[in-house]
């Protein structure tokens, strides 16, 4: 909703005989702060609505009744004491009584030494065990939750954590039950924590004030704040791009816990990821040396039983789902960095100089810095000598782009997600953005909690369906049919803003001749919401004041999905909700570089900046900048590529950071195509799947132990700091790139990643005037024209796009079934996903001890009428069929997924969810139809799983 | 017939008709006069109009903090652009007292002429009975009333042809006596734990749903028809000028006959236990009595002879409350009741407070210490701190009213505190 200007009164009052003016609606204890007036509290938090309940801020204002100061707002005239004896009394007695219970050892104490308790005690020289109250039996300890412990006994019901869960996460896991002394803090229907709906983002336990709640040892012990080494980073997962600080025990070189940090984006908030996967980089799987394969293990294959594909031959030795490596070492040996330097270079040569630079390519990685970003498009483009080179973006949101940059000449996001709170109407599609972007999520909900209207349209009802006033569940891959219907209706009934589409946009004869025949009553039929719901649904958007488009790989991942995309931006431009507040299209990205990989060139058809590499004036540009000649043919895309390899276009290849084995559709094709490369190269922090088809691994860093920038979706870009030394011999991802670029025989040294993104920011305009330095501490939204002051554009296109005509573009589509139908052999629809505690294919979140404890298995999801039409229970082996293969792994009932779907977590290698998939491409955004294959389900015999 | 103990020495005014059971009927009702002064208000006179006659009768809130009824109902936004609300407090579980069961039993249109004369002044369109869960034998009743009210047009839309429109719901209390205290009441009308909300904002600005609510008790509303039928001035012809009208007070504990009688304020105490309640049992004193339910202070034996007015009872040393009168003879030991009522206290407390959750346990918990033998001298300074700093600072009064009976029974009966002491030592000392 539009913030309203209200013009804000003054009030006076003295406080402790002096007199202050504040603006209305002030409180007493704020107050009291600005005269530098310290009332203590204990349930009182800025960041939290005043509740007032420890009474431990309470003041006298010469009423019958002491008022908490903290919820009690100044009133003209007010007289304020916040000093006295019976006050200071009062505070003493309220102590004793909550330390006449405390425990003896508060497990905040021992730890972070930060108990506010024991520190109010300390001031008013209460000691544990004088109390002449009779010690009670204490309320007992609840120890369920992989990552927070939690003391009842040690609570004191300050309101906090249930706050902080229901008002800044929107979980409502945390309530108050019981009454009187047995009033305890209760996770839902009070259940132990572990075993409730908690999502373990970790909040409560950063505002807990007591031992009550607090975060358990994941790495070293956990020690106060000031004897660790504080470090202000990034989340290294999701393109939310949180904002971190890691407190670093210098000596076990690992990160011990994390803060989330104030910042305009995540503003202190974190999820599960963030806040507990942190201790990745320290497995001891760490790659520490280069690897070179052996003789004796050519021709090259899989070499796990997971990744041959021989189910059931062999018993997994251990549970999670990690690479064995007693399997997979023995086929390599270790090396020296400068044997396998050498190796790489040569052999990667060797295929140039034989079959051409167009036989090379390179897979970039959405993990991976701007700085690496940049670099590694620039040996492909300059050292290889081809535009062969793409990344992860390719497979999550490439249609996306595609149609972003055709309609408004712009691929990346128009707003940011905080602004959700000015939207009158938010609509979010496609996404399950409380699992894959969990922080924007608790701004949508803030929004819808503060009357924002939410509109969720997915085929699965996830979790942030559930805070929406409309949702639509429709059937999977009907959403062109859905959109144009609603636009029918917008134009039909003439809700379309016709200023703005006559000064802003271009096209629109047409999208009325195709939306024409799209009437509700038609796009029932195809989506099965019912005609007046679609009518409703195009009124409440239309006659927004606002709204804001959210979308996710609901959208993009299908082979219409350049289609879905431009059906979302028609509806924005038909109702004018660009370039205002509270308005805009917003893909969230999923990792926590993919705006930033794109922007720095890692794409087939683009340099950085998505200058195109079929201009010739932009060619000559990078020619110039880089001293090279170039290749003006565009290149590959991640799919294609992995088809050329197949077909020995592609004979060498060198992947930093990606892992397509599993990411990639259809793995029995892509086993086969890294099989048939004369030579691969993989740059990683563990030996993936992919790497088991190496010729050469060289070990990289992890995100914990460089200095880069990331850009997040809202377009923000902030650096990464390093935190930790690599381990072993591993090395700076951007030097290895250098090395071999050099050994190539093209020179590329810089002293630092500073001086790379100067590099990179001289050619790519977006980026124009951003530092390292000046992009601390919390980062700049792209564009900025004042970066030594300005914060960045927020808001952009709000007087037209930057497209040849200066307009944005209709550009109508027509609905298309997916690829594969589901048949009589194959009847059930195959959804791939994500789920809150995993990222990507695992590599890093399985070997988290935290989120490998909370979400341990593979399993996929069906609605449990289908379950009882297959007779299979919940958590039984269910044998899972395509096309293109099978897997076998348990089964979770869940109504989210509507009958006749199968939803399937992508990160378990163990079943691998691309086995199944199909590698038809949109045929504009080439990216995979990953959301939609037709499957077979029967029960398996449980041995066998 | 005779509702139990009625005396020729009360005022029967709301009490006229208990007993007689064709007064729970709508016609049964209307024959004795019923649903003229609903009549009265909504056909002839404008809200500030009704509110001005309450105002003039002097009366005062009959739930326990006496606060004018017209005064409280003039807070009211005047405007009508949100919606307002009338909640009649009917959760009546102040230990001891049981007046409102008796209006809601005996006559449950007199209550809802009050409700919708009450909902008319403050321009409610809705109006919600609040009614304690466990009186089983008084809910139907209730119900029954409302759908006769609704059937002969006293609810619903257009009420008599008047214009004015009301919804009434009985919403059914789930068992905590805190859902009482009426921004509690609120939060669990609204689905919550009914935990009471920090004031201000006081209801009449942001209550049930959010909207200007006003809370009243029942018997304050069910005395309304009566004022409005005859005036402020005919009200004022009883009790005092800070204490106009009369009052039931419901008599329980050591008392030949004990009961719900209706007296004018000026009424005395001593009167009322001796002459309608028939004094204590054969053979005993009084010790101690508690004249307006739990929550006000003790008085001793010798602090009777007081007028029942609020400003009687407060000069006596307690207060009017609820009008639930408990009554102890010599053989109560007053730490076991004092501990009694802590421990209720102690279990009712929503927990939001710190003092009032952790005061009240700890003070049952020194209570039943002192009882078992095991107190100490000091534990009587210790249990008058916890008291001093239950009261007056938090979030709603169940504290002080924990608080009251501690203090005034540490004041007025130290000697049983002391004599459990020294027993204690003694059999101590003794092993
Ligand atoms: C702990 C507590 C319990 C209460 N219980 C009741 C009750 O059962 N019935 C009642 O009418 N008022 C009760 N009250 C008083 C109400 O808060 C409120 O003052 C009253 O309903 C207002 O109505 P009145 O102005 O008509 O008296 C209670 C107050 C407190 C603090
Ligand atoms: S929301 Fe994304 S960026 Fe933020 S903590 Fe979670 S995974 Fe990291
Ligand atoms: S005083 Fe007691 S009952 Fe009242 S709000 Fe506080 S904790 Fe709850
Ligand atoms: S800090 Fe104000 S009541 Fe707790």
């Amino acid at each position: 909703m539009q913030a309203t200007e209200t013009t804000t009164r003054a009030t006076s009052l003295t406080i402790d005989g002096t007199d202050v003016t504040v603006p209305e609606g002030t409180t007493i204890w704020e107050a009291a702060r600005q005269l530098g007036i310290e009332i203590p509290v204990l349930c009182h938090d800025p960041r939290l609505r005043p509740v007032g309940v420890c009474r431990m801020c309470v003041v006298d204002v010469g009423e019958r009744v002491l008022a908490a100061s903290c919820v009690r707002q100044c009133a003209d005239g007010m007289s304020v004491v916040t000093q006295s004896d019976k006050l200071d009394r009062c505070r003493a007695t309220l102590t004793g009584l909550l330390m006449s219970d405390y425990p003896d050892e508060s497990r905040r104490q021992v730890t972070t030494a930060d108990d506010q308790l024991l520190e109010l005690a300390e001031r008013y020289g209460i000691e544990r065990g004088k109390s002449a109250l009779p010690r009670g039996n204490g309320r007992p300890d609840d120890l369920s939750s992989p990552v927070i412990a939690v003391d009842h006994s040690a609570c004191i019901l300050c309101d906090k954590c249930i706050r902080a869960c229901n008002e800044i996460q929107h979980n409502d896991v945390i309530g108050r039950t019981g009454k009187g002394y047995g009033t305890r803090i209760g996770f839902d229907l009070d259940n132990p924590m572990g075993q409730s709906t908690c999502v373990a983002c970790g909040e409560c336990a950063s505002v807990c004030p007591t031992g009550a709640l607090t975060n358990v040892q994941l790495t070293a012990p956990l020690r106060p704040r000031s004897a660790l080494t504080s470090v202000d980073s990034l989340c290294p997962y999701c393109g939310v791009g949180c904002t971190i600080t890691y407190h670093i025990d210098p000596e076990e070189n690992t990160v011990v816990y994390a803060d989330g940090r104030e910042s305009p984006g995540s503003q202190e908030r974190l999820c599960v990821k963030g806040r507990y996967g942190f201790d990745y980089s320290r497995h001891p799987q760490r790659l520490t040396m280069p690897l070179i394969r052996r003789e004796e293990f050519y021709p090259k294959g899989a070499l796990s039983s997971d990744v041959r594909g021989a189910r059931g031959a062999r018993r997994r030795k251990k549970p999670g789902g990690l690479v064995d490596y007693d399997e997979v070492m023995p086929a390599f040996r270790e090396a020296s960095w400068d044997e396998a330097l050498d190796l790489v270079a040569g052999r990667l040569k060797e295929i140039k100089d034989t079959h051409g630079s167009s036989a090379l390519a390179g897979f970039g990685s959405a993990k991976c810095s701007n700085e690496e970003a940049y670099l590694f498009q620039k040996l492909v483009r300059a050292a290889f000598g081809t535009n062969n080179v793409d990344h992860c973006t390719r497979l999550c949101h490439a249609s996306s782009v595609a149609a972003l940059l055709e309609t408004i000449g712009s691929g990346a996001v128009t707003n940011t997600f905080g602004d959700v709170g000015n939207a009158d109407v938010a609509l979010v599609a496609g996404s399950n953005t409380t699992a894959n972007h969990p922080v924007a999520a608790t701004f949508i909900k803030d929004a819808v909690h503060n009357g924002t209207t939410l509109i969720v349209i997915d085929a699965r009802e996830t979790g942030i369906a559930r805070h929406a006033h409309h949702f639509l569940q429709i059937e999977p891959s009907s959403d062109v049919a859905l959109y144009n219907a609603m636009m029918q209706v917008m134009i039909e009934e003439d809700l379309v803003n016709h200023d703005y589409i006559r000064d802003f946009t271009e096209g629109f004869e047409e999208l009325r001749e195709v939306v024409r025949s799209y009437t509700p009553e038609a796009a029932e039929r195809v989506c099965g919401v019912s005609a007046d719901k679609i009518r409703e649904i195009a009124r409440v958007f239309a006659r927004a004041k606002s709204a804001l488009i959210f979308w996710g790989m609901g959208i993009s991942q299908h082979t219409t999905g350049a289609d879905n995309a431009r059906c979302l931006i028609s509806l924005a431009l038909l109702t004018g909700n660009v370039g205002r507040p509270g308005t805009g299209l917003h893909p969230l990205r999923g990792q926590n570089n993919v705006q930033g990989a794109s922007d720095a060139g890692l794409i087939p058809m683009m340099y950085p900046d998505y200058q195109s590499v079929a201009d010739e004036k932009v060619q000559a540009k990078f020619e110039k900048a880089w001293g090279i000649p170039l290749d003006p043919k565009p290149g590959l895309t991640v799919v294609e590529i992995i088809g050329g390899a197949l077909s020995k276009e592609i004979r060498g290849m060198y992947m930093m950071g990606e892992n397509p084995f599993l990411s990639d559709p259809n793995t029995n094709k892509v086993r086969k195509a890294l099989a048939a490369l004369d030579f691969l190269c993989v740059q990683d922090i563990f030996l993936t799947e992919t790497a088991e088809f190496a010729d050469v691994i060289l070990p990289a860093s992890s995100f914990f132990e460089k200095t880069g920038t990331f850009t997040n979706t809202d377009r923000r870009v902030q650096v990464g700091r390093k935190a930790l030394s690599s381990p072993g011999e591993a090395r700076l991802d951007w030097e290895i790139v250098c090395d071999v670029a050099r050994r190539m025989g093209y020179p590329m040294a810089y002293d630092s990643t500073e001086e790379i993104f100067e590099e990179f920011t001289a050619l790519a305009p977006s980026y124009a005037g951003l530092t390292h330095e000046n992009l601390q501490p919390t980062g700049k939204l792209w564009p900025c024209p004042d970066p030594e002051t300005g914060d960045g554009i927020q808001i952009l296109f709000g007087d037209g796009f930057p497209t040849p005509s200066g307009r944005g573009k209709f550009v109508a589509a027509q609905h298309q079934p997916p690829a594969e139908l589901p048949d009589a052999e194959y009847p059930f629809v195959l959804n791939t996903g994500r789920l809150l505690e995993h990222w990507h294919t695992g590599t890093m979140t399985r070997r988290s001890r935290a989120l490998d404890a909370i979400q341990p298995q593979a399993f996929c999801e069906m609605h449990p009428e289908d379950l009882a039409e297959l007779g299979v229970e919940t958590g039984e082996p269910v044998h899972l069929a395509t096309r293109r293969g099978s897997i076998v792994l348990a089964v979770r009932a869940s109504t989210a997924t509507p009958r006749g779907n199968v939803f399937l977590p992508f990160h378990f290698r163990e079943a691998p969810a691309n086995i199944l998939t199909h590698d038809k491409l949109d045929p504009f955004g080439k990216i995979p139809e990953f959301k939609f294959s037709a499957v077979k389900v029967e029960k398996a015999e449980a041995a066998s799983a | 017939m005779a509702y139990p103990h009625s005396h020729p020495r009360e005022t029967r005014i709301l009490s006229e008709h208990f007993g007689e059971i064709e007064a729970t009927t709508l016609d049964g009702w209307i024959e004795r006069g019923g649903y003229k002064a609903v009549e009265k208000a909504l056909g002839s006179m404008s809200r500030e109009q009704v509110i001005e006659v309450v105002k003039e009768s002097g009366l005062r809130g009959r739930g326990g903090a006496g606060f004018p009824t017209g005064l409280k109902w003039s807070f009211m936004p005047k405007d009508d652009t949100l919606p307002h609300y009338l909640v009649c407090n009917a959760d009546e579980s102040e230990p001891g007292t049981f007046k409102d069961r008796e209006i809601m039993r005996w006559t449950p249109h007199q209550l809802l002429e009050g409700c919708i004369i009450g909902s008319y002044a403050i321009g409610a369109s809705h109006c919600y009975i609040y009614i304690r869960g466990e009186f089983v034998d008084v809910i139907p009743v209730v119900n029954q009333a409302v759908v006769d009210a609704y059937s002969r047009g006293y609810l619903g839309r257009d009420i008599l042809g008047s214009g004015y429109s009301l919804e009434l719901t009985v919403h059914l209390g789930a068992g905590a006596y805190i859902a009482g205290e009426e921004t509690g009441m609120l939060n669990s009308l609204e689905g919550r734990r009914a935990e009471p909300r920090i004031k201000p904002p006081f209801p009449a600005a942001k209550g049930a749903f959010g909207m200007p609510t006003t809370v009243n008790n029942v018997e304050s509303l069910a005395v309304v028809p009566h004022i409005v039928t005859n005036g402020g001035d005919w009200y004022r012809q009883w009790g005092t000028e800070k204490s106009s009208g009369t009052k039931l007070f419901s008599c329980c504990g050591h008392l030949q006959k004990p009961g719900t009688y209706e007296i004018a304020m000026d009424f005395n105490l001593k009167d009322l236990l001796y002459d309608l309640c028939g004094g204590p049992p054969e053979g005993r004193e009084f010790k101690a009595v508690i004249p307006g339910g739990s929550s006000v202070p003790i008085l001793a034996a010798d602090e009777l002879d007081a007028e029942c007015s609020y400003e009687g009872l407060e000069a006596a040393g307690s207060m009017v409350g609820s009008g639930g009168l408990i009554a102890m003879d010599d053989s109560t030991n007053m730490v076991h009741a004092v501990r009694r009522m802590v421990e209720f206290y102690a279990h009712e407390s929503c927990g939001q407070c710190t003092q009032c959750r952790e005061g009240t346990y700890w003070a049952a918990k020194i209570l039943r210490r002192i009882e078992r033998g095991g107190g100490r001298e000091e534990d009587i300074p210790l249990l008058l701190d916890i008291s001093a700093n239950m009261a007056g600072k938090t979030i709603c009064v169940l504290s002080d009213s924990a608080a009251a009976p501690i203090v005034s029974s540490i004041q007025k009966f130290q000697d049983d505190y002391m004599a459990l002491i020294a027993k204690g030592q003694h059999a101590a000392v003794g092993t």
